[in-house]
């Protein structure tokens, strides 16, 4: 572990009073998949997040693993928002565009906004680099970039000559130039080096050569934006008001394994992931296969089934069962959970989705799973599902979906996107003693057991481990008859057991938080979403109420059953707006629910909301 | 309630529920040995789970009076592992068939073979569907007409022994349901196996497909047909193991013990090279006799143990975890009061 006080809050003093004060700013780095962007965007984020900024942040990889250099297939980027307020989403259009090449510079021009500025790495442009992006004239010669502020600085060979003295070879010193780049964008907004500095020193610790060329190009760029002159201005982002505590920086995917950890351990029980990877899931598997020492078992399984059936094995044998997929692995899963509800045993499956159906587009987000989590099995089999809104969240929705699990004996649909998977934001790391325990028991008690008997309130049967004397009992995929759980085929018991499974699902509404109304409990348009669209919303919901429009937002954790206050919340708006990545689907839901007149703001482009785009939508309804 | 083993009977092992399967049918023979052999096995009744797939033999567990789980199509190995990963002091069985481990469960098995789970596997090859009622299974002989083959069925059989043993089973071996004292010595092997042990066991399903091993299991033709394998015995056979195997460049020959002599009969070796349990696994009567008995048995780690080794290794390295440690990992920063 290393802990870094944030010793400072303040710019530091060359740039103290000096630049032009912003509340927030975005930033996207964007270059070669080998060029190191993903790393310089966290070098930037960490070193936001410890000047007090408030921040997010989101990779855009290519989805080829080594796709050919200097093609707009192989670009790779790294947008983060940092700011001295509240930061939800990543930001709409960079202020500023750092482009490695003529490829990230095609890649990303549609995205910016007029007055944007963009750093280009003008060595890389030569007429060939040009030619194999289609390029047939240099942007940077005719007039096609002239609303942006353009600033062509020589990245690659200033970075050789400022690392010339440690006598690397050419193409090693000139891999450092990701570092020049970096010093650059600090100096324009007075970030102190300090923290990349170290980074550096530990990161390389072993090849000093590396460690003094890549301090020497961040030097480098940074003083090179002191002296050159070329910028017309700086920016100061003041500290945020931030909450007092130990935070980290984590991904939605992060946050997802430390949730389940944690709910392992709040439940004393063994947690056991059984997967076959996947994008975007994959992360999930490799970070709770580094928990060993906390009991966690992980299984690589031959394939998707295998996955879930090892993991239904596992809660059959009193441990925590997690599966984790995307949708194509949910489908494949489907079988088992059916068999999960069937047999009333606890599990997890979380569904981390992305752009589809089949393949779809692997590196690229939606929303678009919510039927299948909801609907998408045989029979009658009703599955709670529960959606992180942000990715610290999906730390306390993972824990949810353990305790609904566990208290209900069901499985529960944890449904994640690429886009909160991917996406970073501090997190504020909680006291463990804040934490309620999950309560589990399990049965013992020889008399008056019968398998199917029930709990009063939850409706849930008991669990037994198997190895526990005088209770050995059969679970099997057939009709169960009440109470004994035998096997039965009579037409009444079906029904009651149908019923009664519904009604268990349908009764955890009384153990979920009602939905938090954001804004006026009454008004003329309530925007609703789940998932990964909250920081869009929220912001937009902000931007609204500011101009003093009757905008609220409620945002849904709880997707199946639906909390008891949403209903009637929805019939004290005049406009009742669902917003979501995908054609429409918890609007479905919805109107099928509430008999509402609900209108859908749906985008099915595999990227996320802008808060331009909900703005639209909203002066549209309202204006 | 029954926490000793000693007092464990056949009885313990039986439940009230109806047997469902036809009358005459060779699953009963199976069940019967399954509940004579488990009490003898010294282990408490409440640490047996039997977990099945799904097929005539699915419905195995129901009539166990132990743990049980009847779970879904071809699955069962990767519920088995699952299970025997978190628990790994149960005793934990696998019923299946020849549809549900060979067909829909293909995958699965390979690969429960090739981990080496510490389970012991049953499978009950009627080389039929029976459950569906009567279509070719994966085992049927080329040209079996069914309902849902009126021309002849035109698919390759697999060899069932073969197929595992490309798998690299640890534990390989073969009995038949009308050949019960053989029977439980067999389980009793399995049972003993560190690893997951594997059973092929012929069974007649005399509604579907009656007689398929009609030619190993008749009073008289059996001796011609059945090769009874012993560790370090000969490979003999015949009415009065007048017959027996020899290698020839790797290929076998049936020849008179009296013209060779018996020292020049094969020794059955348990650990021999895969390639020897391969051949054997071919063996198909009438050409060369059908082996009965264990093919192989070699030692290597189970998957269960290894993989709770390396919890117990991380803990010795890194110390139990708890909350408070999982909160300060990772790059942490503190924001103070402003
Ligand atoms: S169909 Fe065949 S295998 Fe199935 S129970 Fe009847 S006889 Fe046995």
């Amino acid at each position: 572990m290393t802990q870094i006080v944030g010793e400072t809050l303040d710019p530091p003093a060359a740039q103290q009073g000096a630049g032009e004060e912003r509340e927030s700013v975005v930033i996207r780095f964007a270059g070669d998949s080998g060029d190191g962007m993903q790393l310089t965007g966290s070098l930037f984020t960490h070193t936001a997040a410890l000047v007090g900024n408030d921040l997010a942040t989101l990779p855009d990889f290519p989805a080829e693993i080594r796709a050919p250099a200097g093609t707009l297939a192989g670009v790779s980027g790294f947008q983060l928002q940092f700011g001295s307020t509240k930061i939800f989403t990543p930001g709409d259009a960079p202020d500023v565009l750092v482009a490695m090449n003529p490829a990230a510079l095609k890649r990303n021009t549609d995205a910016l906004e007029r007055g944007a500025t963009i750093v280009v790495n003008v060595d890389a442009f030569t007429e060939r680099a040009l030619s194999r992006v289609g390029y047939d004239v240099n942007p940077l010669e005719d007039d096609s970039l002239s609303a942006f502020q353009v600033l062509e600085v020589k990245l690659s060979s200033m970075t050789i000559d400022a690392v010339e003295h440690v006598g690397l070879g050419r193409s090693d010193a000139e891999r450092c130039k990701n570092f020049f780049a970096l010093g650059l964008v600090y100096w324009m907004y007075g970030r102190p080096l300090k923290h990349t500095l170290d980074w550096i020193a530990g990161k390389f610790a072993k090849t000093p050569e590396y460690v003094e060329a890549n301090q020497a190009a961040l030097k480098a760029g940074y003083h090179y934006g002191e002296t050159a002159e070329i910028f017309a201005h700086t920016y100061r982002v003041p500290a945020a008001q931030i909450e007092p505590g130990l935070y980290r920086k984590v991904t939605g995917n992060e946050a997802t394994v430390m949730g389940f950890v944690t709910a392992s351990q709040l439940s004393g029980l063994n947690l056991f992931l059984g997967s076959y990877p996947i994008t975007p899931a994959s992360d999930i598997l490799h970070g709770l296969s580094n928990y060993k020492e906390y009991g966690v078992r992980t299984f690589q399984a031959e394939d998707e089934i295998a996955a879930v059936s090892a993991a239904i094995g596992a809660a059959f044998g009193g441990s925590l069962g997690l599966t984790t997929t995307r949708g194509p692995g949910v489908s494949l899963k489907g079988e088992a959970i059916g068999l999960a509800t069937m047999i009333e045993l606890p599990l997890i499956i979380a569904n981390i989705q992305r752009a589809g159906p089949s393949t779809g587009m692997p590196t690229k987000t939606e929303q678009a799973d919510l039927l299948q989590a909801v609907y998408g099995r045989h029979g009658e089999s009703p599955t709670p599902v529960v959606a992180p809104a942000s990715p610290t969240e999906c730390f306390h929705m993972a824990i949810e979906a353990a305790r609904l699990a566990i208290t209900y004996m069901t499985p529960v649909m944890f449904l994640s996107d690429g886009y909160i998977a991917n996406g970073a934001e501090p997190w504020l790391v909680p006291d463990p003693e804040d934490l309620e325990p999950i309560e589990v028991e399990f049965h013992t008690e020889v008399e008056g057991f019968h398998p199917y008997m029930r709990d009063p309130e939850t409706l849930a049967r008991p669990w037994v481990r198997p190895g526990t004397p005088g209770l050995e009992h059969r679970i099997g995929g057939l009709e169960k008859e009440a109470l004994s759980g035998d096997v039965s085929y009579d037409p009444h018991n079906h029904e009651h057991m149908i019923k009664t499974r519904a009604e268990k699902i349908a009764r955890m509404a009384n153990s979920i938080p009602d939905a938090e109304v954001f804004g006026e409990e009454e008004g003329e348009l309530l925007l609703i979403g789940w998932g990964g669209t909250f920081g869009a919303l929220r912001a937009a919901t902000m931007q609204a109420q500011r101009r003093g429009m009757k905008v609220s937002h409620m945002h849904l954790r709880y997707l199946n059953p639906l909390p008891r206050n949403v209903g009637p919340t929805l019939k004290r708006f005049t406009h009742v707006v669902v917003a979501e990545l995908n054609n429409g689907q918890l609007r479905r839901l919805m109107r099928d629910e509430f008999l509402v007149d609900i209108q859908g703001l749906n985008k099915i482009q595999g990227l996320p909301f802008k808060v331009s785009e909900i703005m639209a939508r909203i002066d549209e309804l309202l204006a | 309630m029954t926490t000793t083993t000693e007092a464990l009977t056949r009885a313990d092992f039986q439940t009230d529920n109806d047997v469902r399967w036809c009358p005459g049918c060779g699953d009963y023979a199976i069940l019967a040995q399954v509940q004579r052999v488990f009490p003898t096995l010294g282990i408490p009744r409440e640490n047996f789970v039997v977990i099945s797939g799904i097929g005539c033999s699915g419905r195995f567990p129901y009539y166990m009076n132990t743990y049980g789980f009847h779970t879904i199509h071809g699955r069962a190995p990767a519920f088995a592992t699952g299970l025997k990963i978190n628990r790994p002091e149960l005793s934990v069985w696998m019923i299946t068939g020849d549809g549900d481990s060979l067909s829909i469960g293909g995958n699965h098995l390979i690969h429960v073979l090739r981990r080496n789970v510490d389970l012991k596997i049953l499978m009950f090859n009627n080389q039929i569907y029976g459950l569906t009622k009567g279509q070719y299974s994966p085992t049927s002989e080329v040209g079996k007409r069914t309902k849902s083959t009126p021309m002849g069925s035109l698919d390759h059989p697999f060899k069932p022994l073969s197929v595992v043993l490309g798998a690299e089973a640890t534990f390989v071996a073969r009995t038949i349901d009308r050949e019960p004292k053989h029977m439980a010595e067999m389980l009793r092997r399995a049972n003993d196996h560190k690893g997951t042990a594997f059973i092929e066991i012929y069974q007649n399903c005399n509604i579907f497909n009656d007689g398929a091993f009609g030619h190993l299991t008749d009073r008289k033709g059996k001796k011609e047909t059945q090769l009874t394998l012993q560790h370090g015995e000969p490979l003999l056979f015949g009415k009065n193991q007048e017959k027996g195997i020899v290698f020839r460049n790797f290929a076998p020959e049936v020849v008179d013990v009296e013209e060779v002599g018996l020292d020049a009969i094969h020794v059955h070796d348990e650990q021999a090279p895969l390639a020897y349990h391969q051949t054997l696994a071919q063996f198909t009567a009438p050409e060369l006799p059908t082996p009965i008995g264990v093919l192989r048995a070699v030692e290597r780690p189970a998957y269960d143990e290894m993989l709770n080794a390396q919890i117990e290794a991380a803990v010795d390295r890194r110390g139990r975890g708890d909350l408070t440690k999982l909160f300060n990992s990772g790059d942490t920063w503190v924001v103070g009061e402003r």
